[in-house]
């Protein structure tokens, strides 16, 4: 005991003789660790692919910074909190991981929002929805990257009632995230002028959505709006077209659909859904140079916005880590937020105080058969919702937000 | 026009045919595991993921080889019955002497094996598989817009599981396999080769999970976790009919089909979990299960 007493003492000593023009990287390694569902619901929009995007930012950023090298590490959460809390804790405590990135669940995603917090660890989150991880929950070291629920709400939401979609039925997976989707596009809705009718809260997850589709058939409500996400979303999509749901002139309201759910649905399905994005990778030369590479790397399979937003965050993060000198979590989320967000992801960019990256989202119709040109040819971008508008103000729930 | 609970009788009605409809699945799976379970004494756990290789097979058949639906509702089960007689032959066989849980402890590592085989390969969202043309559209029964489909698998369901139930209780091949499952050394001495009777059955029981994956891969998208989802309520549905018992696993998938409908009604949150609820007070009260006897 008195040894290592002693042994930490001299290397304490030494660390501050060596001084602080040294750059610091804490164990000599910068390492990122991408947790999500590798296997279950989520494994499709985020899992592998989210792996692999993290790993595509490290290669591009050449392996190293500040002479350090980087590494990228992955486990699987199974949507579950306890898993992912221990995870989280176990990479921090005995594995030097330094950020952990991707993170789907909102109920996981909130869990490591306060592990990160606590031990001063970063948290690039991509794949979450819920608004609350800027809001009550938010973090000097968190960063809410790609989207949120609040995002949906005035992207889909705000479409539709402007559509004449005034009374609305919302089927929620019962969880934090459908919990916070139903809650932000309610408000929307209801700011707009229409109504909420009803609300059924279905197992997360769930297969058979009959049950539900026919209650809110019931209800006689103009929309129907799916507060949920991945499969569950596609097998309600499936079950409301045998059900005779839209034929019978209500209107189905998919508030958070991935490029691979329309894959899986098929364009004969889910033609003319309309959705809201923060990436879509036919937009310009620059996101299909990269969503080409990603796909090559990934049975061919194009990147949803999420596995599209892991690259971006990745890709600062190492950035700031170059720019700061240190990879101490705080310093560098500050290093973030300060410089200018740009590449080929995010448009119009930047990270606000309370931790949320603002960029330009898109409203997307999906094409009908006929309009596409092939495979992963899916959407028609209708309208560039401006990053101001799409996330609206700061919460001032978050004790970051100074009044 | 009467209410009930403040729920109209339409809402009600349309609730009951749909649990009608979901107890179907649970029926045709119970019934394959109670009949693996009373002539083998194997609990076998991968049913659920034969369950998803019924539903695969069929849409393989039908992207590779354009095989449609109605061939495949008899192919697929046989394929995956035959895939079953060799699970059999090749390892569940060296188990019967064995305690329960070595039974249990192979087909849940084959169920994972074959799961993550498939999820490897086609990953988790699912594929589409079509509604048979001859099946499409819908009736209009008043209360709910009814989708043919539906109605066929309920009767499909209803119509395996009377036969099914009627071979094994109403047939000679039925008697011998009671008799085999009392006492198999008699049995055999009376010259029934029982090994090959058990083998067929295992085949059989896990053809009737291919059958109800092949039913199941229209309504939801053919997806390698379809079998897991589904197969631990199953279990509870074999253990509130008792374990073993045709007609118990029969009758009770078709009523905990209506009692979840029901519960999604009335308290949605519960609907996943009234099931279990319903298992816990049978064991307390009739360990052996509704149709069960105690051995």
């Amino acid at each position: 005991m008195k040894h290592s007493t002693a042994l930490l003492a001299g290397v304490a000593a030494l660390a501050l003789s060596a001084g602080s023009a040294l750059a610091q990287v804490s164990d000599d390694v910068v390492k990122i660790g991408v947790l999500n569902d590798q296997s279950g619901t989520y494994a499709d929009l985020a899992g592998p692919g989210s792996t692999l995007a993290a790993q595509m930012a490290v290669d591009d950023f050449g392996g190293t910074v500040l002479g350090k090298k980087i590494e990228v590490v992955f486990a699987d959460h199974q949507n579950k909190p306890d898993v992912g809390s221990s995870i989280v804790n176990r990479w921090i405590d005995a594995e030097q991981v330094d950020v952990v990135v991707d993170v789907p669940t909102s109920s996981v995603a909130l869990a490591v929002q306060e592990i990160t917090n606590r031990k001063g660890k970063v948290h690039l989150n991509s794949t979450a929805a819920s608004s609350d991880m800027t809001g009550k929950a938010c973090s000097p070291t968190g960063i809410h990257w790609t989207y949120n629920t609040t995002a949906l709400a005035n992207g889909t939401g705000k479409a539709i009632v402007a559509q004449g979609g005034k009374s609305w039925y919302f089927l929620t997976a019962d969880y934090a995230f459908g919990h916070a989707l139903e809650r932000d596009v309610s408000a929307v809705v209801k700011a707009a002028g229409g109504e909420v009718k009803g609300v059924v809260r279905h197992p997360f997850p769930n297969q058979d959505f009959s049950s539900f589709l026919l209650q809110a058939q019931a209800s006689g409500a103009q929309v129907i709006g799916l507060a949920n996400a991945g499969a569950d979303t596609i097998n309600a999509i499936k079950q409301a077209g045998e059900f005779g749901i839209t034929q019978a002139g209500q209107k189905l309201a998919g508030l958070l659909v991935f490029l691979s759910d329309i894959h899986s649905l098929g364009l004969q399905t889910a033609q003319g859904l309309q959705l809201t994005t923060g990436f879509y990778w036919d937009m310009d030369d620059e996101t299909r140079a990269w969503s080409k590479k990603f796909a090559a790397k990934h049975n061919g399979a194009m990147p949803t916005m999420v596995q599209a937003g892991v690259y971006s965050a990745v890709s600062h993060y190492l950035k700031a880590i170059k720019e700061a000198g240190t990879d101490d979590g705080k310093k560098v989320v500050d290093k973030m937020k300060e410089l200018p967000v740009k590449d080929f992801f995010a448009r119009n960019a930047t990270i606000r105080a309370d931790g949320r990256m603002v960029h330009d989202m898109y409203l997307a119709e999906v094409k009908k058969p006929s309009e596409s040109k092939g495979a992963w040819d899916y959407y028609k971008i209708l309208r560039t919702i401006p990053g101001e508008e799409a996330y609206g103000p700061m919460n001032p729930a978050c004790p970051l937000v100074k009044g | 026009m009467f209410e009930l609970l403040g729920i109209p009788p339409q809402v009600l009605f349309g609730q009951l045919l749909l649990g009608l409809i979901n107890g179907a699945f649970y029926a045709t799976l119970s019934l394959g595991l109670a009949l693996i379970f009373g002539l083998l004494n194997i609990i076998n756990f991968a049913h659920g993921a034969l369950y998803m290789m019924g539903a695969f097979v069929a849409w393989l058949l039908l992207n590779m080889l354009g095989i449609g639906y109605w061939p495949s509702l008899f192919l697929a089960p046989v394929l995956v019955g035959l895939f079953g007689i060799l699970l059999e032959k090749t390892m569940l066989s060296r188990l019967y002497k064995l305690d329960h849980l070595y039974g249990l402890l192979l087909t849940f590592g084959l169920a994972l094996m074959i799961e993550g085989l498939f999820r490897q390969m086609y990953g988790v969202s699912g594929l589409p598989y079509p509604i048979p043309d001859a099946l499409k559209g819908g009736q209009n029964l008043g209360f709910m817009f009814l989708p043919n489909y539906r109605g066929w698998v309920v009767v499909a369901s209803l119509l395996i599981c009377f036969a099914t139930w009627f071979l094994i209780e109403r047939t000679k091949l039925g008697s011998y396999l009671r008799a085999a499952t009392e006492n198999p050394a008699l049995v055999q001495a009376f010259g029934i080769n029982v090994p090959r009777m058990i083998t067929l059955t295992y085949g059989f029981g896990v053809a009737l999970a291919g059958f109800a994956g092949v039913l199941a891969a229209p309504i939801y998208s053919v997806n390698p976790l379809m079998g897991s989802n589904l197969i631990v309520v199953v279990f509870a549905v074999v253990v509130i009919g008792g374990m073993g018992s045709i007609m118990g696993a029969i009758l009770t998938g078709f009523g905990l089909g209506m009692v979840e409908g029901l519960t999604k009604v009335f308290y949605p949150e519960a609907s996943n979990t009234v099931i279990f609820i319903i298992m816990a007070i049978v064991l307390v009260l009739k360990p052996a299960g509704l149709f069960g006897r105690a051995r």
